[in-house]
């Protein structure tokens, strides 16, 4: 295979490889944003592709799945938004309770309801988004350095890949454009200015998880029927903490948080490009080297060695109005 | 005045509310029992049956229950000193490894008590280790110590599939584990306490390391409310302005807090590893350390509350394996279910049924 194939090769599949990442990161980052710490990114995630691969399952619709999809995900982070907003208890400790219902629960109802060891049936191809070929991509694809770029990258992808994208601009736009948007960014700071201001904080703080319920139906969604055609136990596989690691990473900011899933997806590829190959001079690099670098790289940035990545102030603290 | 400010006694705080909490977390579970087509109350009978219906269900409960000891103490005392420490399970799994480099090292040479302390050492010392740097950069950098431990469970994860697959593997062999320790570094069976009870253990690997459990809630009991540095812990737990006010250094205290639990969340490998399967596997810790949570959140964070936890865990989890057995409509993962309800409404929803309480109380109580 020569270079520039293997090149596309790896490219593409980085793009396959984050958009999970993309969607679940920007859910975290409406949440966090408004000061609700979410370590339950990873437990949406899986809930919303059981409950979009059984109803895609179901109804043989793709979209109806991905209806189920957001509503599972939106009804968990209504659970975590009554803990910590309403209850004022530990948003961590609700988002680890979330995780561990939702990968047992999963796991219970889909051996109860399809018998086959906790997966759904196969998905027929009209119950998942297929891929789009866009306009001309055979035309162009013997063009060289273009062609394959346009033809394998850019095209061939399925409608959520093309959405998370455009969610990347849309979520910039709602939260430095839009009234709502500075609400949001103002009650992860100082929740008592915004309360000051006669705005109702929890009802912020509800809309913002929302928001992030809505992103992570998305972003499981696309694992269960988009990249694969049927759920598969435990298949968020700690991606939810890798999106969280790219939140920090991308410092709260919408635009480097596509950057930063791009490059833990590329991480991601290469890992699986990589694995029992010979680099030059260094032999071969054990695939675990790629599995850590994510997490090591966001510790470093954590500890403010390339930069420093402050969280949004209010983040984690429930809000107590002053009697 | 606001319902959470009026005292209540201890007996509503930590008996009744918590057990309040653990009510609701089962009738949840059962209503996922019954909408798979089950029965619930026969799912209870089976969980009980086998959890305590015979010598070998019991030592399989204790089994279970010392890890959870050992990582409910873990997530307990960082959270005395307001730190909530995630990052138990990677520590116990890096404490595997300095436990079981010692067996390897001793198992030839000398008998099991001697090669014991030496472990619970060992994987005490790697355990600390791991949970060092996130201490480390908590105390000095500002980061997250949430994030950092979270990251450091896959970093910990990847360290030690690399480490079994390609360094501690026995040669020849395709599982990624070390070789089965000789006598010398394993861990005797508590046959005899169970015999003085009148049970057989049978094949459950209930072993001595329940013992070293038990010494360690007593040990994080004393330091926690006997010492002074177990003061300072509390004392920063409470209110970090307060502790720099009263002079205790936040730094110190964080890590010093952080090096106890990663140990105490070590030493949990001496159980699995010496224990019960006498080598290092890939996943050993299968989630204890996130059980520990679970543990100290219903233990309300105190060495007797969280033995007592632990043993509801172990309980859970044996019976749970039990209950799979009998009914196969119900798997294993039933366990992670109820875990999910406990922490949720033990934890997060802690105060829930607080005003409710407050206002039955002072409906009653006496003038």
């Amino acid at each position: 295979m020569d270079y520039y194939d293997i090149f596309i090769n790896v490219l593409s599949s980085t793009v396959r490889l984050s958009i999970p990442l993309i969607f679940t990161a920007l859910a975290g980052l409406f949440s966090e944003r408004a000061g609700v710490f979410d370590i339950g990114l990873e437990g949406k995630m899986l809930g919303s592709a059981f409950a979009a691969a059984c109803v895609a399952y179901l109804t043989g619709s793709a979209w109806l799945g991905l209806g189920a999809g957001i509503l599972c995900s939106v009804a968990l982070s209504l659970v975590h938004g009554f803990a910590s907003i309403t209850n004022r208890g530990n948003q961590i400790v609700s988002g680890v309770a979330i995780n561990f219902f939702i990968a047992g629960i999963t796991i219970v109802l889909g051996q109860a309801w399809f018998g086959q060891g906790g997966r759904t049936p196969q998905l027929a191809p009209e119950a998942r988004f297929a891929p789009i070929i866009l306009p001309g991509a055979d035309a162009v694809r013997d063009i060289p350095i273009v062609g394959p770029l346009y033809a394998s990258v850019i095209s061939g992808n399925n409608i959520l890949t093309y959405l998370a994208f455009l969610a990347v601009p849309f979520s910039w736009w709602v939260l430095y454009r839009t009234r709502f948007g500075l609400r949001m960014r103002a009650v992860g700071e100082n929740p008592g200015a915004v309360d000051t201001a006669g705005i109702s904080v929890a009802w912020l703080r509800y809309r913002a998880v929302m928001c992030a319920g809505i992103l992570c139906g998305f972003s499981g969604t696309y694992l269960a029927i988009a990249q694969s055609a049927a759920f598969i136990k435990d298949m968020s596989a700690g991606k939810g903490y890798i999106a969280l690691a790219a939140l920090v990473f991308a410092k709260w900011k919408p635009v480097p948080v596509m950057f930063a899933c791009l490059l833990f997806g590329f991480l991601d590829a290469l890992a699986n490009f990589m694995q029992g190959k010979q680099v030059p001079l260094v032999g071969e690099v054990p695939v675990q080297v790629f599995q850590a670098l994510p997490y090591i790289l966001t510790c470093i940035l954590l500890a403010g060695f390339i930069g420093v990545a402050i969280p949004p102030k209010a983040g984690g603290v429930p809000y107590t109005k002053e009697r | 005045m606001s319902t959470a400010s009026i005292p209540l006694p201890n007996w509503i705080n930590y008996g009744l509310i918590p057990l309040l909490n653990l009510i609701v977390a089962f009738l949840i579970s059962g209503f996922v029992v019954w909408l798979i087509g089950e029965s619930p109350l026969a799912a209870l009978s089976l969980l009980i049956e086998g959890a305590f219906g015979s010598g070998e269900g019991i030592g399989f409960t204790l089994y279970y229950a010392t890890s959870f000891i050992f990582t409910g103490l873990s997530v307990a005392v960082a959270i005395h000193a307001g730190l909530f420490n995630i990052g138990s399970e990677g520590q116990a799994y890096i404490g595997g490894l300095g436990c079981a480099l010692v067996a390897l090292a001793l198992d030839n040479y000398v008998p099991w008590y001697v090669t014991m302390p030496v472990a619970i050492v060992g994987a005490g010392i790697f355990g600390a280790a791991w949970a060092f740097i996130p201490a480390f950069l908590q105390a000095k950098r500002g980061s997250h110590i949430v994030i950092t431990t979270i990251m450091f469970n896959y970093i910990a994860a990847a360290l030690m599939v690399y480490l079994l697959v390609h360094v501690l593997i026995v040669p020849g062999k395709m599982a990624p584990e070390t070789r089965t320790f000789l006598e010398g570094g394993q861990l005797p069976k508590l046959d005899w306490l169970m015999t003085m009870f009148g049970v057989k253990l049978g094949a459950a690997p209930f072993n001595v390391s329940f013992i070293v459990a038990l010494f360690a809630a007593w040990f994080v009991w004393i330091l926690i409310w006997r010492t002074k540095l177990g003061f300072e812990m509390r004392t920063l737990g409470v209110s970090s302005t307060a502790a720099d006010y009263a002079g205790i250094p936040y730094a110190r205290i964080v890590i010093i807090a952080m090096l106890l639990s990663g140990a105490l969340a070590g030493m949990m490998a001496l159980n699995p590893v010496m224990g019960s399967s006498a080598r290092l596997q890939v996943e050993f810790v299968g989630g204890a350390g996130f059980v520990g949570i679970a543990v100290s959140l219903m233990g309300r964070n105190h060495p007797l509350g969280i033995i007592l936890a632990a043993i509801l865990f172990g309980t859970l989890y044996q019976g749970g394996d039990w209950i799979s057995f009998e009914m196969p409509n119900i798997t294993r993962e039933m366990i992670l279910v109820i875990q999910g309800l406990v922490i949720l409404f033990a934890g997060a929803l802690e105060y829930m049924f607080r005003p409710a309480m407050v206002h039955i109380y002072q409906q009653f109580k006496p003038a």
